[in-house]
């Protein structure tokens, strides 16, 4: 189907935000003034596009809901055909909302949040140039294109957790979110190049037409190469370690790309090649493995931290656990999967800028034991943040209710034991959640001096009120309106199995369980004082504050040897080709004495290298010939 | 024995002609033209020559031919790299005429007889002499780049390789400042170049007493008809390989690469880093395929071994450098290593890949050098790497231009870069090297680690009293960068053009 009324536009959708980061980026000082209102402009304009768009494919029969739209023909050598093209289907359709929705309230609370930086107009650039990477990356209708949107969201995440480049650990952060997203884009780039290899084209509708040709083996590494990919951009275990780090940016940018959007990238990646997965059946099992043990991590890293993003950080882990499960659960959660993501992306957003508002009235202090009894004091942060509170926790009829509540029914289609196991986590978050509002809102004030809490500009709090409905009513809006089942079924597919009780036995168990977490959470927070030392706690705590010891793996394991083995090679080749030589080929060693009589300075030792590599290189031939 | 004198086609050898003729003109300028108007002469011959031999390469780009008693190839990629050559030469060419950046000249000694330190040099610098020898060799070491990638037999070959490489020797011994270093590299790279020739003509003569011929025609018939013991001809083909290795810079045939990169003048770096790549991949590709195709199975895995040790040592050594013109080195001996997996492959496709990926390198490297001659401090220029901290801040420009190279030297997306690496990593996969490619990507991985850290460097940190300066070029290395920046990004963004004309131009003729 090509592109009839409002799809023509489907490439200003990503242009737009794309040309504001090159007018703002390029433009230099010149649109210092007038820079961040463009760049509120070009994703506000590209929401109202993707709204129209939205209502365009409504009108379509569910069949024809897929729009393709080919900019031009990129690279075309031989077998390979790769457009730029772009596909709308329904699956896209509701990322380009979110992106670009959620993304314009961001915009717009940033221009209270960022108000005094004198780097506001790069800033928004970054972000721009953020929301048209996102878009490309979720309306690609081939892999490599996506791949491009991959590798640019990386770039302005990486740029956007090193804004405030003169605190030494954010560039550190910047740097670990690169090192450890290249391990991912590693995964990507050798699963689409096996793609490609299998298939013969790296289109989504062509791979997905020929999937049955393939073997079960091939199909199991492609997805455990994707998982991987995905890993690495969702802060999936074991690449999990750089998104408690990557809360040093700026905390719209920790709303906007490191809760709502480009860390659900690898969610999209995984339902979108949802065909590969239901083929390779250890690929998917092992994405739901990488997912449970995820949401354990986040949720006890979010227990133990006192930093309030940081908490946040270590449940958008563990909700995107929740989301990468459901999605390794096959066709009985890959709805529900974006169905989480959606609500998610929304209530978590809230919760950010929430947490943003907060701080900005608290001189910008992140520690949750230097808050206390700001209720009253900042009367619609406080409001807005429950709203996202009870979304996330689950409280019927917020909007994480309707999906948690989705995915721990899949989770006990397929087997009770990871259900049970969903079902705990669920408890821990309202054990966590409950912990950050009472530290935070509730108890006595243990403020700082100096410090006089206020609420935020209007600015600001609009956004967080919109937000704040969106968390509320969002779950029910998309279940019983928007009937996201049957819009989404066209491309996910859709399968449910009996389970041996009925539905609401596990709503009242789970919301049991959550209460029970909020309770001790309540009692151990509110009711008994918050030291503003924390205490050593036992040694689940310590390890949790240490993010799991993730950093300490990734030092031990790959840091140190890498640099170690660089030094070490370099010595050796500035210097040690002599021994090397000497000790490859023992027989060339009475020449080689006699050679170093005769010349002088490191020449001697290069040429000596060339000649054990042309012994090499001769014996490698001889040895080897056929 | 009747010698016959071979027919020489001379409207396809006319690009080689015109470049050849000019060389010796220029040659003749040095020695009877005045000094006053030498420097002027010069550049006005080279440049024209230069555009003239590739506005000729482009109307001969359909001819097919054998020339010269079957010497000389002019085929589809003989064209393309010869235009390639040219086209790099021309920009490389152009930051050796930069004259406004150095304080004291160009980006040459005044007399290269003088002694490093001495008072002849001091009195040559101060009546502001300038060196206009510099532009014969180029147009020499132009002219031995063509003839090497349309040689086809192999003394062809070896008179190709010698009258490329003694100018490029000269050349590297020839920067004003850092005399010693760069008289030392010029030394190491002469003696070392010297040695890897003499392998060369070892395994041609070796090749002769196989095959009883020089010529790619018969030494290919002659591996398909002998049946048996091949001994001598694999022994052969090892040691015509090393001496390409060499020039390649590949693994372990590399370690003159970083002290002739730092050594030699940057903007000589910059056009022979470029230039020999090109020159060098397209003579290995047409023996190893026209004259040995035959005994593909023999060589292709000693072309596994070269380009992992290559792709692992160059990324894994270029991360502990400190100066920012041996890590380029080290990247160079790498990037060899991903060249290498397209080689490989052995098919039309990955003979387009490596193309491709050929003339991406050689715009992105052009323009990284062009950078590098920029960014300056008071003892000339700040190759240290931490000098370049927060130069981001200083120079946005500039840092982001060689942000941009940086990006495509790592292959990160809509940068010419990116397409050459996904090319030849599918050729290699096309080819059933899955396992070669993995460790490509993942060396790829590690070299976009200290690609990386440069541009978090300029911009991620704080400039120091050490920052250095960009100093502003005159209008030559101007065209050069803007030219370098352009095409690197237009090649990762529309690389439809460049890709049609290498798949108009077919395989290597026989």
């Amino acid at each position: 189907m090509t592109e009839p009324g409002i799809f023509s536009l489907l490439w200003v959708l990503i242009a737009l935000p794309l040309a504001g980061a090159a007018i703002l980026l390029f433009g230099g000082r010149r649109t210092d003034r007038w820079g961040p209102y463009l760049g509120v402009l070009t994703v506000c304009t590209s929401a109202v596009i993707g709204v129209l768009m939205l209502l365009g494919l409504m009108a379509l029969p569910a069949e024809e809901r897929s729009i393709t739209q080919t900019v031009y023909s990129w690279i075309a050598v031989g077998s390979l055909q790769v457009d730029f093209a772009l596909q709308l289907d329904q699956l896209s359709m509701v990322f380009v909302l979110l992106i670009t929705i959620v993304g314009a309230l961001i915009h717009i609370y940033s221009l209270g949040y960022m108000a005094h930086d004198p780097d506001r107009r790069k800033f928004f650039g970054y972000l721009n140039l953020f929301v048209a990477a996102m878009l490309l990356l979720v309306l690609a209708n081939n892999y490599l294109l996506l791949y491009v949107g991959w590798e640019g969201v990386g770039l302005a995440s990486y740029l956007l957790i090193g804004f405030w480049q003169y605190k030494p650990s954010a560039a550190a952060a910047a740097k670990k979110a690169f090192i450890i997203n290249r391990v991912g884009d590693v995964g990507l780039s050798l699963a689409i190049m096996l793609i490609f290899v299998t298939f013969g084209s790296v289109t989504f509708g062509e791979v997905f037409g020929q999937v049955g040709e393939a073997s079960e083996g091939t199909l199991t590494a492609i997805g455990l190469l994707l998982l991987l990919a995905a890993a690495g951009k969702s802060a999936q275990f074991p690449l999990q370690a750089w998104l408690l780090d990557a809360m040093e940016g700026p905390t719209p940018v920790s709303a906007l790309i490191h809760a709502a959007t480009m860390v659900t990238a690898g969610v999209y990646l995984i339902v979108r090649s949802h065909v590969i997965f239901d083929a390779a059946v250890w690929a998917a099992t092992a994405v739901v493995v990488v997912g449970l043990i995820t949401i354990f991590m986040g949720a006890i890293i979010g227990s133990a931290k006192d930093d309030i993003k940081k908490s946040l950080a270590g449940s958008t882990m563990s909700q995107i656990g929740y989301m990468v499960f459901a999605a390794g659960l096959g066709p009985i959660g890959y709805i529900f999967a974006i169905f989480h993501l959606l609500t998610h992306g929304v209530f978590k957003a809230g919760l950010f800028l929430g947490a943003g508002s907060v701080m900005h009235g608290m001189n910008d202090d992140v520690n949750m034991r230097r808050y206390g009894t700001l209720k009253g004091l900042m009367v619609i942060t406080f409001v807005t943040f429950m709203a996202g509170y009870l979304a996330i926790i689950g409280i019927p009829p917020f909007a994480g209710f309707w999906s948690k509540d989705e995915i721990i029914h899949a989770a006990f289609e397929r087997n009770a034991l990871i259900g049970v196991a969903t079902i705990l986590a669920a408890g821990i978050t309202g054990f966590y959640m409950t912990r950050m509002i009472a530290m935070t809102f509730f108890g006595k004030a243990r403020w700082e001096e100096g410090v006089h809490p206020h609420e935020s500009p209007k600015v600001m709090t609009i956004p967080l009120i919109i937000l704040a409905i969106g968390s509320t009513l969002l779950g029910m809006a998309l279940l019983f309106w928007g009937n996201i089942e049957s819009w989404l079924e066209p491309v996910t597919g859709f399968a449910s199995e009996p389970t041996p009780f009925p539905t609401w036995v596990y709503i009242v168990v789970t919301l049991i369980v959550v209460i029970i977490g909020a309770i001790i959470g309540w009692v151990m927070y509110a009711r008994r004082p918050v030291p503003i030392e924390a205490p050593r706690g036992s040694w689940l705590t310590r390890a949790a504050r240490k993010d799991l010891y993730g950093d300490a793996v990734n030092d031990a394991l790959v840091v140190r040897p890498s640099f170690a083995l660089s030094k070490a090679l370099t010595i050796f080749d500035a210097r040690g080709v002599d021994g090397f030589v000497n000790g490859l080929a023992g027989s060339v060693g009475a020449i080689s004495g006699r050679l170093r009589r005769t010349q002088t300075g490191f020449a001697r030792s290069y040429a000596l290298s060339m000649v054990g590599g042309a012994l090499l290189v001769a014996l490698a031939l001889v040895l080897v010939q056929s | 024995m009747e010698f016959i004198s071979p027919e020489l086609d001379y409207a396809a050898l006319a690009p080689m002609i015109v470049v050849g003729v000019a060389a010796i003109i220029s040659v003749l300028v040095e020695a009877f033209a005045p000094r006053s108007v030498r420097r002027f002469l010069q550049l006005v011959l080279v440049f024209t020559t230069l555009i003239g031999a590739l506005v000729l390469v482009v109307l001969n780009s359909g001819m097919r031919v054998l020339t010269g008693g079957q010497s000389i190839a002019l085929d589809g990629p003989a064209w393309i790299m010869q235009g390639t050559i040219l086209i790099l030469a021309i920009l490389g060419g152009l930051l050796m005429a930069e004259g406004g950046v150095d304080p004291s000249g160009d980006a040459f000694a005044p007399r290269a007889s003088a002694l490093p330190g001495s008072e002849d040099e001091r009195q040559f610098t101060i009546r502001g002499y300038l060196q206009t020898e510099v532009w014969p060799f180029l147009l020499f070491a132009v002219l031995g780049m063509m003839l090497f990638v349309a040689s086809n037999d192999l003394l062809m070959m070896f008179i190709a390789l010698e009258v490329m490489s003694l100018p490029l020797y000269l050349l590297a011994g020839m920067a004003r400042r850092r005399r010693l270093l760069s008289q030392e590299a010029a030394l190491k790279y002469f003696l070392l170049g010297a040695f890897s020739s003499a392998f060369f003509l070892f395994g041609a003569a070796l090749i002769y007493g196989y095959s009883g011929s020089i010529a790619f025609g018969p030494i290919s018939f002659a591996i398909t008809t002998k049946a048996g013991e091949n001994t001598l001809l694999l022994i052969g083909i090892a040691m015509l390989l090393v001496g390409l290795f060499f020039k390649i810079g590949a693994v372990p045939f590399h370690q003159w690469t970083p002290d002739v990169y730092q050594g030699a003048p940057t903007p000589v770096t910059g056009m022979m880093a470029a230039t020999v790549k090109v020159a060098a991949f397209g003579a290995l590709m047409r023996l190893l395929y026209v004259a040995f195709g035959g005994v593909r199975w023999d060589w292709e895995i000693l072309l596994w071994i070269v380009a992992i040790l290559s792709m692992l040592v160059g990324s894994i050594i270029a991360i502990s450098q400190s100066d920012i013109k041996r890590m380029l080195a080290y990247s160079s001996i790498a990037q060899a290593g991903f060249i290498l997996v397209g080689v490989v492959a052995a098919s039309p496709q990955g003979l387009a890949s490596v193309l491709f990926y050929l003339i991406a390198y050689g715009f992105t490297t052009i323009g990284a050098f062009a950078v590098i001659s920029l960014v300056r401090n008071a003892s000339g220029e700040a190759t240290s790497i931490r000098d370049w901290a927060g130069l981001g801040k200083k120079s946005p420009l500039i840092a982001a231009i060689f942000s941009v190279f940086m990006l495509s030297l790592a292959g990160i997306p809509l940068t010419g870069g990116f397409i050459g690496k996904w090319g030849v990593f599918a050729a290699g996969v096309a080819a059933g090297d899955a396992w070669l490619v993995i460790v490509a990507v993942i060396a790829s991985v590690i070299a976009a680690f200290f690609y990386v850290r440069v541009i978090v460097l300029m911009y991620f940190a704080d400039p120091t009293p050490d920052t250095a300066a960009v100093v502003i070029p005159s209008g030559f290395t101007t065209v050069s960068l803007a030219a370098g920046a352009t095409l690197t990004i237009a090649l990762g963004i529309v690389p439809q053009p460049i890709l049609d004309i290498i798949a108009n131009a077919g395989v290597f003729i026989r």
